[in-house]
């Protein structure tokens, strides 16, 4: 956490900053499943399967934290061509994640079951809606990234390896949160 | 290692366009923090500042908050007197009857106790308490030239504003602000056809509370991070002063608590504004039934208090912090037991998140897992018996000065042990369940949570005043609003011990029409007069606060009080980056006072030859 024989230094900070705020959002969901635990029991719940849209999101998000991943290291290398477009192609994946939760959340009402229906559909759009803004807020950082990549020369430097490895974190942690958040509704 | 390490040149790179320096960057630096008026006085990014925007907002909500206790005050003991002269500033809240008499509107009533509630408990001990003295401390304390990210920090702040806005807003509308109790419990808070301040009121209030959860988490996360990441060298975790150990654990409470209140807000939102039915069930209204089905009114509960008991830790552990700082430097002694007070810190942290059922032993919880919150709830009071224990002992043999931060730090010494005996007695759910929504329990939590942490803050504002305006209050007036307050406290809130006891309960309008509680009407018109006495006792602080704040004493000399830690080795009159030369090195712990004859040893003064670290 702190390097004793470099004294303290903002920059170590900011990572650490990111961390706290991915295990507050932990707790939010940690939160929000374990309602969904205590209420299940109690009666009136209806069981449906759920939309396959729903695995095809998963493989993109999954997919575009690969991406994410292989542009960061690209970056680091110097390769700016795999890095433009890795960013690209993660920001688009991104995008369409959100189309297909979208579609899902469609199919579903199509079904008649709508977010108003039975307290299992509502914690359905729950948890995948507050999931999905918490999404946009990385799709937000990695618009960011794009910018970055496309308008300002492409320079190697420790401050934009930092700026993007915080934008990858985040990035991949949504994604895990996503794949947490499927695992449970699968299983319950 | 050496200067051309790969590692340090990829920091000096860093440090170069961050524009951060640390302590081995040697240089002035002044030129960095450049502003003009906007960004020093508002949209400033230094935590000096933005410490005195919280405290600052935080008086404001204060006189509100406790504007409002007095309305209902004069309410519960008067209630036939004719109000008629509070219509100017209640308007349509004051009706007037036939005979010309102005009564207060009972839905005003429940509106006035919810907004003191949560006014006090989120707007003033929360963010007036905590923003102020993390903000103001932290960096000041650790050697730290800002926080982490001084932008999320002003950003902390706006968040709170807005917040604020919001809720000041919701005073104004026509069908007045929310009114089903702070805690805002469904199915009052999530029908908007439940009561008139269910409607827009409800939702301006659940809108400011989002809000403050954001600023509450952009505030915890800096504070952590520059805890664990920007101490200058030698300030190891168990030298830091006892208000940093405070503070820390506050923050990581507030973040681990205020998401999980957040979610439950998600859910209530859309329970008012889907139709989804996570809270509501099988409800009628007018004969009617709702087409709500399975949901659930006590899991709101259990998300709510999953906040709500580490939430009242987060408003006394800064208090804690800053009584055992202040008592130490005033009672020139080192504080009794330093580890003891960090490790009872932890201890309180941990317990506080596995209690919370303990405010629902009434609500049709299974009486055997209730046992099991009867035993949490109960060994909480260890750690808590042992920092009382550890006060007392600083204090005891001490050469103090009993100037006004001391004696508000004697005043929270003595109201923890009383509101903290009391909560003895609710932890026990034979005896909770008759003492449940009482006034035991109101008694119980505004001893041990608002006066105290009142106390506390008083404490901090008292002592840190220099600090913060480079200018004293003046004592005189303070210890007048001590006394006022000492006496004026236990004056308001000792009888309701005892109407509690005798069953009298919470959230009534008015109570002189049942016979079994007609006795108690002569001790609500005492509660009443006392509460109106300690009011004005409180505008003696305020007056006190701004006018020192321009006609203070000067400060002259940069360490007052004698005092060990790092805030006073700061200039008077301290930029943006604190130190305008390198940051001081930490050799010792904060507490060395009366160490080897001398009167006290600041923390930078490099051991002596031969001198062993302090222990502790
Ligand atoms: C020895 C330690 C304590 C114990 C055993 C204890 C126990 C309890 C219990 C069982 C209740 C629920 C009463 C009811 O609603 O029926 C309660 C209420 C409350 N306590 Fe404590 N308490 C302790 C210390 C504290 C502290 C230190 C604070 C604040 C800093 C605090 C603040 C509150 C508040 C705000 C409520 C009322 C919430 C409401 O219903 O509006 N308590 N306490
Ligand atoms: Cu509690």
């Amino acid at each position: 956490m702190i390097d004793k024989n470099l004294g303290p230094s903002r920059y170590q900070a900011l990572r650490f900053g990111l961390w706290i705020a991915m295990a507050s959002i932990t707790m939010m969901f940690a939160a929000l499943t374990s309602a969904y635990l205590v209420r299940k029991p109690a009666g009136n719940w209806y069981e449906f399967k759920l939309p396959f849209q729903f695995f095809i999101s998963t493989i993109l998000i999954f997919l575009s934290s690969l991406v994410i991943e292989w542009a960061f290291q690209s970056f680091k290398k110097g390769n700016e061509n795999s890095y433009k477009f890795g960013i690209l192609a993660s920001f688009l994946l991104g995008i369409s994640f959100l189309g297909s939760q979208i579609l899902a959340w469609k199919s579903l009402t199509a079904q008649g079951i709508t977010i108003d229906l039975t307290v299992s559909g509502s914690f359905l759009y729950a948890l995948s809606g507050i999931h999905a803004a918490h999404v946009l807020g990385g799709i937000a950082a990695l618009m960011v990234s794009l910018l970055t990549a496309f308008l300002i020369k492409f320079e190697v430097s420790p401050m934009r390896i930092l700026k993007f490895d915080l934008v990858r974190q985040y990035w991949h942690f949504v994604d895990i949160l996503w794949i947490y958040l499927l695992i449970f509704l699968i299983l319950q | 290692m050496s200067a051309n390490h790969p590692n340090n040149v990829e920091k000096d790179k860093l440090i170069q366009e961050l524009g951060y320096d640390d302590h081995f960057h040697e240089h002035h630096h002044g030129d960095k923090y450049q502003t003009n008026f906007l960004t020093t006085y508002i949209f400033s990014q230094d935590h000096k500042i933005i410490a005195r925007q919280f405290l600052i907002t935080g008086i404001f909500w204060a006189i509100i908050g406790a504007a409002m206790s007095i309305i209902f005050r004069l309410q519960l003991g008067f209630p036939d007197a004719d109000m008629a002269w509070l219509r100017p500033i209640l308007g349509h809240w004051i009706t007037i009857n036939d005979a010309g008499i102005g009564r207060l509107d009972p839905e005003f009533y429940y509106a006035l106790v919810t907004m003191h509630g949560t006014i006090i408990v989120f707007f003033v001990l929360t963010a007036g308490l905590s923003g102020t003295f993390s903000n103001l401390l932290i960096p000041l304390q650790i050697g730290a030239r800002d926080m982490a990210s001084p932008f999320l920090n002003m950003l902390s702040y706006w968040f709170f504003f807005m917040s604020s806005v919001v809720m000041f807003y919701s005073l104004f509308i026509s069908t007045g602000p929310f009114s089903g109790g702070w805690t805002a419990y469904p199915p009052l808070s999530a029908l908007p056809q439940a009561s008139i301040g269910s409607g827009a009121g409800m939702t301006l209030w659940t809108v400011s509370l989002v809000l403050f959860v954001v600023s509450v988490l952009l505030g915890g996360m800096n504070y952590i991070t520059t805890i664990l990441n920007l101490r200058t060298k030698g300030m190891s975790m168990w030298r830091m002063p006892l208000t940093i150990w405070a503070f820390l654990v506050t923050a990581i409470l507030g973040l681990l608590s205020f998401p999980v209140l957040a979610s439950g807000f998600f859910l209530l939102l859309f329970d008012r504004s889907l139709g989804t039915s996570f809270y509501l069930s099988d409800i009628f209204i007018n004969g009617q039934a709702l087409d709500r089905i399975g949901g659930s009114p006590i899991l709101y509960q259990h998300i709510f208090w999953f906040l709500g008991h580490p939430e009242v830790y987060i408003i006394i552990l800064p208090a804690m912090g800053i009584v055992s700082e202040v008592l130490s430097v005033h009672a020139r002694k080192p504080i009794f037991g330093y580890r003891a007070m960090v490790y009872s810190i932890l201890a309180i942290a941990f317990l506080s998140f596995i209690v919370w059922a303990h405010h629902m032993f009434m609500s049709g919880v299974n009486p055997f897992i209730s046992n099991f919150f009867v035993v949490f709830t109960l060994i909480i009071a260890v750690p808590s018996a042992v920092k009382v224990f550890n006060w007392i002992s600083t204090l005891y043999g001490g050469n103090i000065r009993l100037n006004t931060p001391m004696l508000f730090c004697i005043g929270f010494v003595s109201m923890f042990i009383s509101g903290g005996l009391t909560g003895i007695f609710l932890g026990n759910s034979a005896i909770d369940i008759q003492q449940h929504d009482t006034y035991f329990v109101v008694a119980h939590f505004h001893i041990v949570m608002g006066v105290a942490a009142f106390f506390g803050m008083f404490a901090g504002v008292y002592n840190w005043f220099p600090k913060m305006f480079g200018r004293f209050m003046n004592e005189t007036l303070g210890k007048i609003h001590f006394w006022i307050s000492m006496i004026g406290a236990y004056a308001v809130f000792g009888p309701m011990h005892y109407i509690g006891m005798a069953g009298v309960p919470r959230r009534y309008y008015r109570f002189d029409s049942f016979d079994a509680f007609k006795d108690f009407d002569d001790l609500n018109k005492f509660i009443t007069i006392a509460a109106i006495v300690t009011f004005f006792g409180q505008i003696l602080f305020v007056v006190n606060f701004f006018w020192s704040m321009y006609r203070g004493r000067k400060m002259t000399e940069q360490n007052p009080y004698g005092s060990n830690s790092l805030e006073w080795t700061t200039p008077i009159d301290a930029g943006h980056g604190n130190w305008p030369e390198k940051i001081p090195t930490v050799q010792r712990w904060a507490y060395d006072y009366g160490k080897d004859d001398k009167e006290f040893i600041q923390q930078h003064v490099p051991l002596q030859e031969g001198e062993e670290p302090s222990s502790h």
